[in-house]
């Protein structure tokens, strides 16, 4: 099978590694290098789990091949958080609000999210449920997940301020 | 769910990629990805050699030119959204992005590869349509402009030969002033539409100089409805016009199909035009904006 050698950064480290050229960037993330916080679930684009950071914008890992991420940063849930002691005020909130249960979407939502609160720190609820339109969530309903994302805009404002 | 083998290819340039496209037997190019990927990860899509456009130079980016704005077909739909010339000068396109899939699909999907994909009901076919888009395509014989009326052959199929590809669309301005408005109606944000409306009215002394009005999603390809515009020009744009222009929608050629059968297209093409119509007739007489391109 065709392979070819990658070098990326994710997570603000270095790695290189080999990828089958057909190998979807979530696949990579998981079994190459053993991220398994990227969760897939569709596979098809369609249910946001595999969410990850490209260069800053938020992409489906399953819809990007591996070899495309060659020389880009990635960032995946695992980033997220400052330090291994603190969470991302994101994470934190959805923790406090039940934002999830299962947690099968959570990496997706989160990731999604933290794009949208850079360009839109002080957002409406109405916009936060369409900033999560492509995540699929089956536990919560949702609105515990749009109560910790207004939480943590407030939250990220204040620090900033 | 994973794709099968195929060699990966990605050149740097226009000149190598149309190389490849012309040497490589089943080879197909990868624009966004975000109808390829999960066409190849379904396996539905089994081609031998995968062209990656993502890192040939010079095909993204809007910049105006003589009196259009050039599009380069690997533009991403979250930069066109974005970005200020468009909004300016195309609020039809930028309107109609907020509808293209979610966030996390505009910022891998691009202006080319949707109109090559040329869904039915994608968005961004539907603008250009109503917009009517020149599209840049190059092949081995040299390059070509190609009017978006005749992109479409058929359901999905583009009439490009296999050897040529989309590089850019020239999207002429409207003038400053008019009014646009784009209206759909899907189950779910960020589906393709079941049906769209997209309208341009230019008016001029109080009276339509210009209708533009095209539906999405009702039948193979874009439907632009020429009689109904031809009934808009040189009418003052009253609110009984709208609706008996609008309503010549509900007798159109509709698809059915799983989603929705032939008349309840019929119906939402009527009420979606009417509200296209009527949004665009409320803009074009507000002031217009001023200056038109540098």
């Amino acid at each position: 099978m065709s392979t070819r050698r990658i070098a990326l950064t994710v997570n603000g480290t270095r790695h290189e590694a080999e990828a089958p050229v057909r190998q979807h960037l979530g696949d990579f993330l998981r079994g190459t290098l053993g991220l398994t916080g990227t969760h897939l679930g569709c596979e098809h684009g369609v249910c946001g789990a595999c969410t990850v950071l490209l260069d800053g914008r938020a992409i489906r890992a399953c819809l990007v091949l591996a070899v495309q991420a060659e020389d880009r940063a990635v960032t995946t849930v695992e980033g997220l958080a400052p330090s291994p002691e603190a969470l991302h005020p994101l994470q934190a909130a959805f923790c406090a609000n039940h934002g999830l249960q299962c947690g099968f979407c959570t990496p997706g939502m989160l990731t999604t999210l933290e794009e949208f609160l850079r360009d839109c720190p002080d957002p409406t609820e109405e916009e936060v449920r369409v900033a999560i339109s492509g995540n699929l969530c089956r536990c919560t309903g949702y609105d515990s997940i749009v109560a910790a994302t207004m939480e943590a805009a407030r939250a990220m404002r204040e620090a900033a301020a | 769910m994973k794709a099968a083998p195929f060699a990966y290819h990605d050149p740097r340039s226009v000149e190598e990629a149309l190389h490849l496209l012309a040497t490589l037997e089943n080879a197909r190019l990868l624009a966004g990805g975000q109808s390829l990927m999960p066409m190849l990860n379904m396996r539905v899509a089994f081609p031998d050699h995968l062209i990656d456009l993502n890192r040939v130079e010079g095909l993204a980016g809007v910049t105006a030119e003589g009196g259009a704005l050039r599009i380069g077909a690997m533009t991403r739909q979250r930069d066109i959204e974005e970005s200020p010339l468009v909004r300016a000068h195309l609020p039809l396109m930028s309107e109609a992005l907020t509808h293209v899939g979610h966030r996390q699909t505009r910022n891998r999907g691009t202006i080319g590869g949707s109109l090559c994909n040329l869904d039915p009901s994608a968005e961004l076919v539907a603008v250009a349509t109503a917009l009517d888009a020149v599209l840049e395509v190059q092949g081995p014989s040299g390059a070509r402009d190609l009017s978006i009326h005749e992109l479409p052959l058929g359901f999905m199929t583009p009439s490009l030969a296999p050897e040529e590809m989309l590089t850019a669309i020239r999207i002429p301005l409207p003038p400053a002033g008019h009014g646009a408005a784009f209206e759909e109606f899907a189950r779910r944000h960020g589906d393709y539409a079941i049906t769209s409306a997209a309208a341009v009215l230019v008016l001029e002394g109080g009276r339509i100089a210009r209708a533009s009005l095209t539906l999405g999603g009702v039948g193979a390809g874009p439907l632009r409805l020429r009689s109904a515009e031809a009934a808009l020009a040189g009418q003052a744009p009253s609110e009984a016009l709208l609706r008996e222009a609008a309503a010549a929608c509900g007798s159109i050629d509709a698809m059915s199909d799983p989603q929705a059968p032939a008349w309840y297209r019929r119906r939402l093409a009527a009420t979606l035009a009417r509200r296209a119509l009527t949004a665009a007739a409320s803009r074009a007489t507000t002031p217009a904006r001023q200056g038109g391109l540098a």
